[in-house]
């Protein structure tokens, strides 16, 4: 059991409220920061950290921070990216729900780190239900005189406001959000420019994750060299996870970056195994957009190590024999579950989510949706299976944003490891159509 | 006349808290309520979001009426036709289905007797399939307004749910109260 950072307290009765949030320590580092740091030490500090996006994307939070634009006399914005679509990925929800307070702490360290008086939380608009939470706490810490004009008497001024989305998955990805946040379609910008250059309303904003922007209090009120102690190597901290699919205990558990994975789906601490007895067939890791491992090659890499949940063992062997840390979205499929249906749902997804800016993504995903519904369905060819590794390649890295690499993966990676459960779909389709048939054969060979 | 089929005028309250989304932004930057408006129109016009309430929204945020089709059309949870009294939106992605959401959908459709996508005869239900609502370790489940309904795993989950729901009123949002 390791360390908790996120979430040591988020079971406690009344967290939601400030009352209780302070009584455990809450809003010590807003203290801390404002009446004895300068932002600069506030953004040394996570910088030493090590702190990475916990979006997705992983990219040193310190180092975007520094990144950040500061011309003279034009305002500089925090938003908080609490779009959290990726297929798989339900911490922020969970945590923004059940202690609003540790967000609404770390939006303002970090917003006064970046020289941010006006921060925003982007919200999805499904989750009206936590926007009423989250500004029932914004309220509170008004009327405690946490954000405002003049913050404990600091002269540091902050204004925090929530906004919904309306549905989008691609709102996600940060410059569609901020298209999102000025009243517009999600479409993402080309960059350059970055938007820690021009970003909101044309001026320097910085975008950053529901955790990622959590974990900032715990680094300024224990050091970015503390933080920097968890973990392994280049993946420091804690993690939260989001697991789901067939496990004994979905949910979220906040780890310590380097947990190994065997540990984390088969111990009662986190996943408690396999569901129903049943035997582990493959996991998508890091939400749906990262690639699909079999069994073998999620409990051990290519080379016969233990695999660890962390961003670099997750990644080795690349895409050929490995996958990604992503968003911490943990999908967990057992031996009864299709491949191929999977695969066709995830595309159908991306299809349906394309913003339609870019011909590749745009065209490409409801490609690949149509040949994977026809092989689902019984009326594959046997070239099809080629098609799509071709339209993946072809979607993938010319687009604007991700949204074409995420489409592409998935399926590029189900063809890499499950090629033979394809074969099997477009060779017998009446056996493969039949209600509940599964092919087996793949497994039956990996777990010799 | 085609104008007064679908008459749209926002309360008092709803015009308040469209304001209210207003104030957050800097000035000349309205726009950025539009969302927000757009939720609050689809609560006051049961449920949908009419031509009729988008000219009103493009009027308060003094911006074309375009700029507001533009955006309702982009973004999925804006329903653009009447729906019925409770709108059912159904997760049918991955994870839910490793949970058995394509069976909860299944049965909704038999219990309903509705496809996806319509209501029934009564006006009660319309069954939406939506993505991923980031309920993953809940699934399968399904959203009605500001609500989320969790681990519909069996058919008597699912009767039991369509019993409580025609028993229910349509929920208030925290504005309106």
């Amino acid at each position: 059991m390791g360390i908790k950072i996120l979430t040591e307290h988020i079971n406690v009765p009344g967290i939601e409220t400030l009352e209780v949030y302070r009584k455990h320590g809450g809003y010590r580092s807003v203290e801390k920061a404002i009446k004895t740091m300068t932002p600069e030490e506030v953004v040394e500090e996570v910088k030493t950290s090590g702190l990475r996006g916990r979006g997705g994307a992983g990219f040193p939070a310190g180092m975007k921070w520094s990144f950040l634009a500061k011309p003279e006399g034009v305002p500089r914005y925090l938003v908080c990216n609490a779009d959290e679509s990726e297929p798989g990925t339900f911490k922020d929800r969970v945590f923004m729900e059940k202690n609003p307070h540790a967000l609404i702490e770390g939006m303002i360290t970090s917003s006064y780190a970046l020289g941010a008086n006006t921060s925003y939380i982007y919200i999805r608009g499904e989750l009206l239900f936590v926007l009423r939470i989250l500004e029932k706490a914004i309220a509170e810490a008004y009327a405690a005189g946490l954000l405002g004009k003049n913050i404990l008497g600091s002269g540091y001024d902050l204004d925090l406001h929530v906004a919904p989305g309306g549905g989008a998955y691609i709102c996600g990805e940060e410059t569609a959000l901020l298209e999102s946040l000025e009243g517009k379609r999600g479409n993402p910008r080309n960059k350059p420019p970055f938007p820690a250059v021009k970003g909101l309303f044309q001026s320097p904003t910085v975008v950053n994750n529901v955790e990622t922007i959590a974990s900032v209090p715990w680094i300024v009120n224990n050091s970015g060299a503390e933080y920097a102690k968890i973990g392994i190597g280049r993946s420091t901290g804690t993690k939260l996870i989001s697991a789901s699919g067939n496990i004994n205990r979905p949910g979220v558990y906040e780890i310590d970056l380097g947990v190994p994975v065997e540990e984390f789906i088969y111990s009662d601490e986190y996943c408690g195994g396999i569901w129903k007895g049943k035997q582990l067939k493959a996991v998508v890791p890091g939400g749906s957009s990262v690639p699909i491992l079999p069994a073998d090659l999620i409990l051990k890499t290519a080379a016969g190590e233990q695999r660890l949940m962390t961003y670099e063992s997750l990644s080795d062997g690349g895409f050929v024999s490995g996958s990604m840390l992503g968003s911490g979205a943990f999908i967990v499929f057992d031996e009864d579950q299709c491949i191929v249906r999977n695969t066709w749902n995830y595309a159908r997804f991306y299809h349906h989510e394309s913003c339609g800016q870019c011909s590749p993504c745009r065209e490409g995903t409801g490609w690949m949706e149509r040949v994977l519904h026809r092989i689902e369905h019984g009326h594959g060819h046997q070239q099809d299976i080629d098609l799509l590794v071709s339209v993946a390649k072809q979607i993938e890295g010319n687009t604007i944003c991700p949204l074409g690499d995420a489409a592409a993966w998935p399926v590029a990676s189900a063809i890499r490891h499950f090629r033979e459960e394809f074969e099997w779909h477009i060779k017998h389709p009446q056996e493969a159509t039949a209600p509940g048939a599964v092919y087996r054969g793949q497994l039956a060979a990996a777990t010799v | 006349m085609a104008e007064t089929i679908n008459a749209f005028k926002f309360s008092d309250k709803a015009l308040a808290e469209i304001q209210r989304y207003i104030s957050h932004y800097p000035e000349g930057r309205q726009k950025s309520a539009l969302l927000p408006a757009l939720h609050v129109a689809q609560a006051e016009n049961n449920g949908w979001v009419s031509p009729e309430a988008m000219d009103a929204i493009a009027e308060i945020l003094n911006i074309q009426p375009i700029e507001v089709y533009e955006v309702a059309t982009f973004y999925t949870m804006f329903n653009l036709k009447p729906v019925g009294k409770h709108v059912l939106e159904v997760c049918r992605t991955g994870p839910c289905c490793l949970r058995g959401a394509d069976q909860m959908i299944e049965t909704f459709k038999q219990k309903l007797n509705i496809e996806e996508g319509e209501t029934t005869a009564d006006g009660m239900f319309t069954l939406k399939p939506v993505e991923c609502l980031a309920s993953c370790g809940t699934g399968p489940m399904l959203q009605v307004r500001e609500t989320y309904y969790e681990n519909l795993d069996s058919e008597e989950a699912v009767d039991q749910f369509i019993e409580m729901m025609r028993n229910k009123e349509v929920e208030t949002p925290e504005w309106a109260k």
